[in-house]
């Protein structure tokens, strides 16, 4: 536009706006995004006066990637539909898991139980009670055998969300295709392996940051040479999302998190075009529909922009952002859980509009419980609906060149940008999370949320408003029988019988030997797997060396 | 129970029945002056150690790891952690204990948090009978962490025998520590998060501020750094704290200390008593509204306004 | 005898992380006047007991997403009464199906509130806990 031109479309918009200043406007008390972020009443091209299309958006797979990473995204292929499963033993989630398969399932995903999830063995005394509840307990190879009996593991795609014992699971897993015949370098699959969220969110960690960041080197490295198909780190902003952070937060401490391994890469001397092309990311889809679009695409830019100018990436491979994308669990209600199909149904769109890579739709009672076969499959339907039914993947990025989106991908970027100073500024991410600096951040974001909540700032149907009045709200109960745990911790027991002991406790001497010094540890841990010795045996040897991290709650 | 089987079961050390008893003193209960006639003759064993600080400095963290490795050489250790009560509220996050997580299945050691209620020390109002229950309950050490707002805090020394302070290479710099006025109350003085940047110059200047405090004093307060969280130095402030107790001993101070802590107990609710009584008198109240009104009418200066208001309540007497 | 303060000790017990709800209710309770002593994640049954005797709090609330309910409620109620604390009571929160509640009702505890409850309510229901009283 001419000078002129802007003149007049600002003197234009004043006029407007001063007569509509004072028009009432009462449908919500609240017009800010759940960033905080206030809104204007309506958004034109002088709130992106310094937009330049090629700089800022591009085309579909040409940098900076903000319209998305692949040229013919979803007219090449859908996003992968994948829903995360696992309860009980290993044989419940096996027949789960070929269930979805057969109706047209793309990926596996799989779900550990809490023991599990922090190296803990099922007969460990701090497991009593928690054994296969929120997910599938495995606790030696045998499990992991049981669990993929019957599926070819070069055929299918496996996530796995394991953290702080990640290397020994997906060893469990690499050499279960070695039983099955498949090689490594045929595997393909993730494992979320993002500890850093760990410590910001989800606080399942087993180790302090330092060694826990050299173990994730390590499978980098392992995995460039020896694994090439296998998605390494899954950086993850779903659980600092669930945890109660805004749309900036998670993509700032996510990113941020991202950098942070991408240096480690760098400091042990890997060539950060061997490893960045391995690393995925993990964002939640929340309810603010625009503003989560807006954080996905604002996402691929940063990401694009940081691995080419900082970190010096050459291939176009590691400029790629590629995510997965989950619904809000947070955002589900025990009120009314029908409801969730429709919040679901949104916040699959916003993910599909920001140009998701794969997607988990939960199910409308997946907050309470494992959902029964019936709801995981309206949720799967969700999703199939998306990309056959409704016309949204014709045409990619549709909502690009809309003054108020680009106008919030941007904004969302600067606000990301504040914090990256921040946290450099207190020495990097490390550093930040030892002063507690990003836990603090959520807490008082989670309690704003919640004030906003009970002074009905925001309304959430069914729960502060449109309640239904005597509605009982049924938790259905969550069967998981205690025959569960206790056939498990049988199972464990006697493979202690079968195994050679000798030969376990010389593996784990070799592994703690490994630890201490700068070998690479996924050699040992493999051979540990291949012993049969147990999860919580090798963590074990690993805390001897490494020692534990002991959380603090910031408010 | 009556209170006299309730001072049983604190004598078969029933810890249940401390804390219990504490909360009875804490709340002001009508049994409290009882149970403080009881005790007061069983007092002065304990050793009494006092954290004080910036918030966020590590005392709590500190305390742990000095805990743990007292628990080397003693089987009985109390802690009392003050947090401040919100001035809006009136309600209180209790959030010291969490630093003490290692601690919480020890035998033998007995954690207390106390919101301040309003008080404006950095301790709790009745921080030191809580302590004297500890003491009577037959706790070797005690430890009391103040709240550490950054202001002066030299109450504590007036509670313990050997007080700690605490420092953090982001206290600032001297002129800063100097104001808060917290030199001249330490015993022996902590650089904690010695890991972050800035723990040597803080060192130097803290050197200096102290040897000028303290150059007609015999002791010579030592300054340790430490890393809490790292569990490093922890043995040197043991050390520090044993030499101070010899120091104390050595010299017959111990006693003179703390009598002196109990007369100036005694002279401090004296006076708070007295202005108490002084402030119910009718005549006092009326004087005092007279000269007031004089002095805005400016028929008077404060001084004059003063000087006639002292000479009204001696005549009263 | 009336209590100037009811001393309230929030615990998050179990494996799981997700202390989202723990920290906010903490922090409400705080805003709503009461005394309130967080202890962090992980807590075993008797680290719990034990702290809320050290501590002689009026209240106990614990936080479970793990669905360990079923365990952990048990336990603290019977350490509480092996400890002769039972003038302590007992309350939760988290996924708590509704036929695990009526179980845990039975066996005295108190109040469990559903994912979402308003910080208001939990107020409401300490509050008449101890008007009753
Ligand atoms: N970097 C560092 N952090 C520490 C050290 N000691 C304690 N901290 C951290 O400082 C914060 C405040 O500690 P806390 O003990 O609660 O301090 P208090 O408020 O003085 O009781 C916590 O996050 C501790 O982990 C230390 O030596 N180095
Ligand atoms: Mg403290």
């Amino acid at each position: 536009m001419t000078n002129k031109e802007w003149e007049e479309l600002e003197k234009t918009y004043e006029e407007w706006e001063k007569r509509v200043k004072d028009l009432p406007q009462c449908t919500l008390p609240l017009f800010k995004t759940l960033s905080d972020i206030p809104l204007k009443i309506v958004y034109t091209p002088l709130d992106i006066k310094d937009f330049d299309y090629l700089r800022d958006l591009g085309l579909p797979g040409e940098y900076p990637f903000t319209r998305g990473i692949r040229e013919t995204m979803y007219r090449g292929r859908f996003w992968t539909m994948r829903q995360f499963s696992g309860f009980g033993t290993a044989e419940d989630t096996n027949k789960r898991f070929k269930f979805l398969l057969s109706h047209g399932e793309t990926g596996l995903s799989v779900a550990f139980d809490y023991p599990t999830l922090l190296g803990k063995d099922s007969d460990d005394p701090m497991a009593k009670g928690e054994v296969g509840v929120c997910g599938v307990a495995i606790s030696s190879l045998r499990d992991m055998e049981i669990l993929f009996d019957g599926i070819p593991l070069d055929e299918v795609s496996t996530s796995m969300t394991i953290n702080g014992p990640a290397a020994v699971i997906w060893a469990f897993y690499l050499i279960t295709g070695e039983k099955q015949g498949v090689p490594f370098h045929k595997l393909r699959g993730t494992i979320q392996n993002d500890i850093l969220k760990e410590y910001i969110a989800q606080k399942s960690y087993i180790f302090p940051p330092e060694p826990s960041l050299r173990i994730i080197v390590d499978i980098m490295e392992f995995a460039s040479k020896e694994v090439p198909k296998w998605n390494t780190i899954s950086i993850s902003g779903y659980h600092i999302r669930e945890a109660g952070s805004t749309a900036v937060q998670e993509l700032a401490f996510t990113l941020m998190d991202g950098f942070t391994y991408v240096e480690e890469g760098i400091k042990r001397g890997l060539d950060v075009d061997t490893f960045a092309p391995r690393l995925s990311f993990f964002f939640n889809s929340h309810l603010d529909f625009f503003e989560e679009i807006a954080k996905f695409r604002a996402a691929r830019r940063i990401w694009a922009r940081e691995m080419k100018n900082r970190y010096g990436a050459k291939k176009k491979e590691s400029l790629l952002l590629r995510f997965h994308t989950q619904t809000a669990g947070c955002s589900l209600t025990a009120q009314q859980p029908e409801n969730n199909i429709v919040r679901t149904a949104y916040e699959a769109l916003a993910a599909v509009l920001g140009g998701t890579q794969s997607l988990h739709t939960n199910s409308m009672d997946e907050a309470w419980a494992l959902p029964t076969e019936k709801a995981v499959l309206i949720a799967l339907r969700t999703q199939q609906i998306l990309a056959y039914e409704i016309g949204v993947t014709n045409v990619i990025d549709p909502l690009g060149g809309s003054y108020y989106v680009e106008y919030l991908t941007s904004k969302l970027e600067e606000e990301a940008y504040r914090y990256f100073e921040k946290i450099e500024k207190m020495g990097g991410m490390v550093a930040a999370i030892k002063a507690g600096f990003p836990q603090r951040e959520i807490a008082e974001a989670a309690y704003r949320y919640q004030k906003e909540l009970e002074e009905k700032k925001r309304i959430i149907v069914g729960v502060n408003e449109f309640v239904l009045e005597n509605e009982k709200i049924e938790i259905p109960l969550l069967k998981i029988d205690p025959e569960v745990e206790k056939r498990q911790v049988e199972r464990l027991q006697n493979l202690r019988k079968e195994r050679d002991n000798i030969v376990c406790e010389r593996r784990l001497k070799e592994l703690k030997m490994a630890a201490k010094s700068r070998e690479n540890i996924m050699y040992p841990i493999l051979e540990c797997a291949r012993a049969y010795c147990t999860l919580g045996e090798i963590i074990g040897a690993l805390k001897e060396v490494f020692g534990e991290y002991r959380e603090e709650a910031f408010f | 129970m009556t209170i006299k089987e309730y001072l049983k079961k604190f004598e078969e050390k029933d810890e249940r029945i401390l804390a219990k008893i504490i909360t009875m003193v804490e709340e002001e209960y009508k049994e409290s002056e009882e149970i403080l006639r009881y005790i007061n003759k069983k007092i002065g064993k304990a050793y009494r150690i006092g954290i004080t600080g910036p918030q966020g400095s590590g005392k709590s963290t500190l305390i742990a790891k000095l805990t743990k490795r007292l628990l080397n050489r003693y089987k009985e250790i109390g802690i009392i952690a003050c947090d401040p009560s919100s001035p809006f509220s009136y309600g209180a996050l209790l959030g010291d204990r969490i630093r003490m997580n290692e601690l919480f299945l020890e035998k033998g050691v007995f954690i207390r948090s106390m919101a301040t209620r309003g008080s404006l020390n950095g301790l709790a109002y009745k921080t030191k009978e809580v302590a004297d229950i500890l003491d009577a309950f037959g706790k070797e050490i005690i430890i009391i962490e103040t709240i550490g707002v950054g202001q002066v805090e030299v109450e504590i020394s007036n509670l313990v025998d050997t007080t700690v302070v605490v420092f953090v290479p982001e206290s600032g710099d001297g002129i800063q520590i100097l104001k808060a006025g917290l030199t001249e109350i330490g015993d022996i003085f902590v650089i904690n998060k010695s890991d972050r940047i800035g723990a040597d110059i803080l060192f130097y200047e803290l050197k200096n501020l102290i040897e000028i405090s303290y150059q007609n004093s015999k002791w010579k307060p030592p300054i340790i750094l430490t890393q809490a969280v790292n569990n490093y130095g922890i043995e040197e402030l043991e050390k520090e704290i044993v030499n101070h107790y010899n120091y104390l001993v050595e010299n017959n101070l111990l006693e003179e200390k703390r009598e002196k802590a109990i007369i100036r107990e005694l002279v401090n609710n004296f006076e708070k008593e007295i202005l108490k009584i002084l402030w119910q008198n009718e005549k006092v109240r009326k004087s005092f509204a007279e000269v007031s009104k004089e002095v805005l009418e400016k028929k008077l200066t404060i001084e004059e306004g003063i000087k006639k208001l002292i000479r009204e309540v001696k005549y009263d007497q | 005898m009336e209590k100037k303060k009811i001393k309230i000790l929030i615990a998050k017990p179990g494996l799981d992380g997700h202390d989202r709800g723990a920290k906010v209710v903490a922090r409400g309770l705080r805003d709503a006047g009461f005394e309130v002593i967080y202890t962090g994640l992980h807590q075993t049954p008797e680290m719990i007991v034990n702290t809320a005797i050290q501590e002689d709090v009026d209240v106990i609330g614990l936080s479970i997403l793990s669905g360990a309910h079923m365990t952990i409620f048990p336990e603290v109620l019977r350490l509480l009464k092996e400890k002769g604390a039972t003038n302590i009571h007992l309350f939760g929160g988290g996924i708590i199906p509704d036929e695990d509640k009526e179980k845990l009702y039975q066996l005295g505890v108190g109040k469990l509130f559903d994912p979402g409850t308003k910080i208001s309510e939990i107020v409401e229901y300490l509050n008449n806990l101890f008007k009753e009283k």
